[in-house]
């Protein structure tokens, strides 16, 4: 793999007597966004791997440019850990990512949990356009689209934090050029269906009633196309369900890989 | 395409942090008078400790009710976050103590709230942090006080008593450069007069018991985090890029990235100092919060009205507001706060220290009391109350002479307020 990369584990070595569970971040963001469901399942008898894709966090860059590309890269970063089977959670582009990986490498993939997922996950062409030019347009869509409405009139489960600021704050840290990386690998992945035809994994979706970015509407094709899979609804939360929905959100997930 | 936009002031005063409430369905922010929650079992008891979920546990680390206001100030000023604490002072030993140890250094502006100068100056000597004072008029200054073991810059984002206007940008690239955060104290200016994080500083905090509370019931600070730091790439603080034993060996930064510094201050700062905000004191300073855009302006248009008198009395020696030409800072002053500079202002009355007395006596509108930022217009003499701690040569570094007094505009009729100077001043003749 060109570059270092990080992944956060709960502060735990990895035992292979326990099985794994990769996270995989949406666009800009980074390992962190994860906190409270990676730092669960790593207390609770899981080796954990929330990962910082290359230029995001604690990973080194450039930024990678497509889906397949970044399916690959999860790939070859649990191969290097000698890790041969994992259950991998996505949010956003990184349920992309965990859709793509589970096709690519089904004898990889225990299970594979999508969250606020869409497909196509088309992006509108003045958000790709203001990425495009590094400007802070770009980060307000992202923030002010990757929460319900009401967040901003309302108070954060995680007491004394403020929401948008926090979105804000960790894009600020990206390096020019990453979050349009990011997007336009959402918009021009095409793989989807082809995709969803090859899982044979269980597969579970977690989706915001109030989702700006990838309403629940839009994920529903890809939720008929994979037969035997699961679909949560968090009613009140937004694109940024870990945050939004903490608790619902955890609780789907361990009802599916626990 | 018009981008969407983020609410605005004053509606985020109005609402920021705060659902109706979700049992009773109350409208107005509940005083949850608690002290501790019920956890639903046992695991969900531990996943709290563990932080694996969010929720209250003690509300000395935290409670629904100051969370409002956490969230709500934190809204305000921009940042990630925020910790209300138990009176402004609290909120600096927070910072202070969240990011060094003994044999740590700070380089402060000299011209600091007398609290402040003592907390710096004498008592955190003490523990082994030691702190060099420099001009806030020459930001060069706090370059040239960095040390290998300074670990913080501060200054006031409006200088006690003096107004000096601490160029935040300039101090800020300084602090940067040498890979050290800046911390302002915005008491004087609230976030409505500047927004500190949008200039470069990258820690604030409030005495909420002035402005934003507005109303002088209550003693309360709030500590806000920017997020914007990286204290990684910094690395001159492993308390929150290494493995900490007091809290599971958690490394704070790669534990929750932008939320490292607030993460550590709650859960270490507020566990083991326990100087907590209680739940009825943030009730109180929510309600000053909730008209903080209406407040200001009238704050800071009387403000100008009663300079304008003094400006022309003829007992009146100097007057210490930015917005006045001679003011040293009035340039900056115009750049930093187009908003105006704030309620609070110093003049020298000819005659000193017993002119001073005389005047101070004779005033029947203003209140003597050592406080500011009161809706009340208020006033004191620093150099025998606020700052009389300070040596002599301290009080001519921070601007203050024997004949200073502070003036703190509030919302009565700006004319009955002229009335009462202009009474006491000759008064004092």
């Amino acid at each position: 793999m060109s570059g270092a990369a990080f992944a956060y584990t709960a502060t735990h070595e990895f035992d292979p007597a326990r099985r794994t569970v990769a996270f995989v971040h949406g666009a800009g963001l980074d390992h962190s966004w994860w906190g409270l469901q990676s730092r669960y399942f790593g207390y609770h008898g899981f080796n954990v791997l929330a990962v910082d894709l290359p230029a995001h966090g604690r990973s080194e860059g450039p930024a990678l440019t497509s889906v397949g590309d970044m399916a690959d890269w999860v790939k070859k970063l649990l191969d290097e850990k000698k890790i041969k089977t994992a259950s991998l959670v996505g949010h956003s582009m990184g349920s992309l990512i965990a859709l793509e990986f589970a096709a690519r490498y089904p004898d990889s993939a225990e299970k594979i949990a999508l969250i606020g997922t869409a497909y196509p996950m088309k992006v509108g062409e003045a958000f790709l356009d203001a990425a495009r030019r590094n400007d802070q347009a770009a980060y307000d869509m992202e923030t002010i689209w990757g929460h319900a409405a009401q967040v901003p009139f309302s108070g954060n489960p995680n007491p004394g934090m403020w929401m948008y600021g926090d979105t804000l704050a960790r894009l600020a840290r990206l390096a020019p050029g990453v979050l349009h990386a990011d997007l336009n690998a959402c918009n021009a992945y095409a793989g989807g269906m082809e995709a969803a035809a090859k899982v044979k994994c269980p597969v579970l979706f977690v989706l915001g009633a109030r989702d700006m970015m990838t309403p629940p509407r839009a994920a529903q094709d890809l939720i008929k196309a994979i037969p035997g899979a699961r679909a949560v609804t968090a009613s009140l939360s937004g694109h940024s369900l870990m945050a939004e929905a903490p608790d619902a959100t955890l609780d789907a997930l361990i009802g599916f890989l626990g | 395409m018009a981008g969407p936009k983020f609410p605005g002031f004053d509606t985020l005063a109005l609402h920021a942090g705060q659902s109706p409430d979700p049992a009773t369905g109350s409208r107005a922010v509940p005083i949850y008078q608690t002290t501790s929650y019920v956890f639903r079992d046992t695991a969900h008891a531990a996943s709290l400790f563990n932080m694996e979920r969010a929720g209250h546990v003690y509300s000395r680390i935290s409670n629904p009710t100051v969370a409002v206001l956490e969230e709500r100030i934190a809204a305000l000023e921009g940042g990630v976050g925020a910790i209300a604490t138990a009176s402004g002072q609290a909120a600096l030993h927070l910072a202070v103590a969240t990011l060094m140890d003994a044999g740590s250094h700070v380089v402060a502006s000299s011209a600091l709230y007398g609290g402040s100068h003592n907390l710096l100056g004498y008592t955190l000597k003490r523990f082994g942090i030691e702190t060099t004072f420099v001009s806030p008029r020459n930001p060069e200054d706090f370059h040239k006080a960095i040390k290998p073991n300074t670990r913080l810059l501060f200054g006031e984002t409006l200088g006690n008593p003096g107004l000096d206007v601490l160029d935040i940008p300039a101090v800020s690239k300084i602090a940067h450069d040498a890979g050290l955060p800046l911390l302002v104290d915005a008491t004087f200016t609230t976030p409505f007069l500047m927004k500190p994080f949008e200039l470069g500083a990258d820690l604030i905090y409030h005495s909420a018991t002035k402005f934003l509370g507005g109303h002088g019931v209550a003693i309360g600070g709030v500590l806000v985090d920017s997020g914007r730091f990286d204290w990684e790439k910094s690395g001159k603080f492993p308390q929150l890029t290494a493995p900490y034993a007091g809290f599971h060996n958690m490394d704070f930064e790669e534990e929750s990235g932008t939320r490292a510094f607030l993460l550590r201050a709650r859960r270490e700062g507020l566990r083991d100092f326990g100087a907590c905000m209680a739940p009825m004191t943030a009730f109180q300073i929510l309600q000053g919060v909730e008209t903080l855009h209406l407040r200001m302006p009238r704050h800071v248009e009387s403000t100008r009205k009663v300079v304008g008198f003094l400006s022309s009395n003829s007992f009146v020696e100097k007057i210490l507001y930015p917005e006045i030409p001679s003011h040293p800072d009035h340039e900056l002053a115009k750049k930093l706060l187009p908003k105006g500079c704030g309620a609070v202002f110093s003049f020298d009355i000819k005659g000193g220290r017993e002119a001073g007395r005389k005047f101070i006596e004779s005033l029947r509108v203003f209140s003597h009391l050592a406080n500011v930022g009161d809706a009340k217009s208020l006033v004191i003499h620093p150099a025998t109350t606020t700052h009389y701690r300070m040596s002599d040569e301290d009080l001519k570094k921070a601007g203050i002479g024997p004949g200073t007094i502070r003036l703190s505009i509030g919302l009565e009729d700006p004319d009955d307020l002229i009335a009462d100077l202009e009474r006491s001043l000759k008064a004092a003749k």
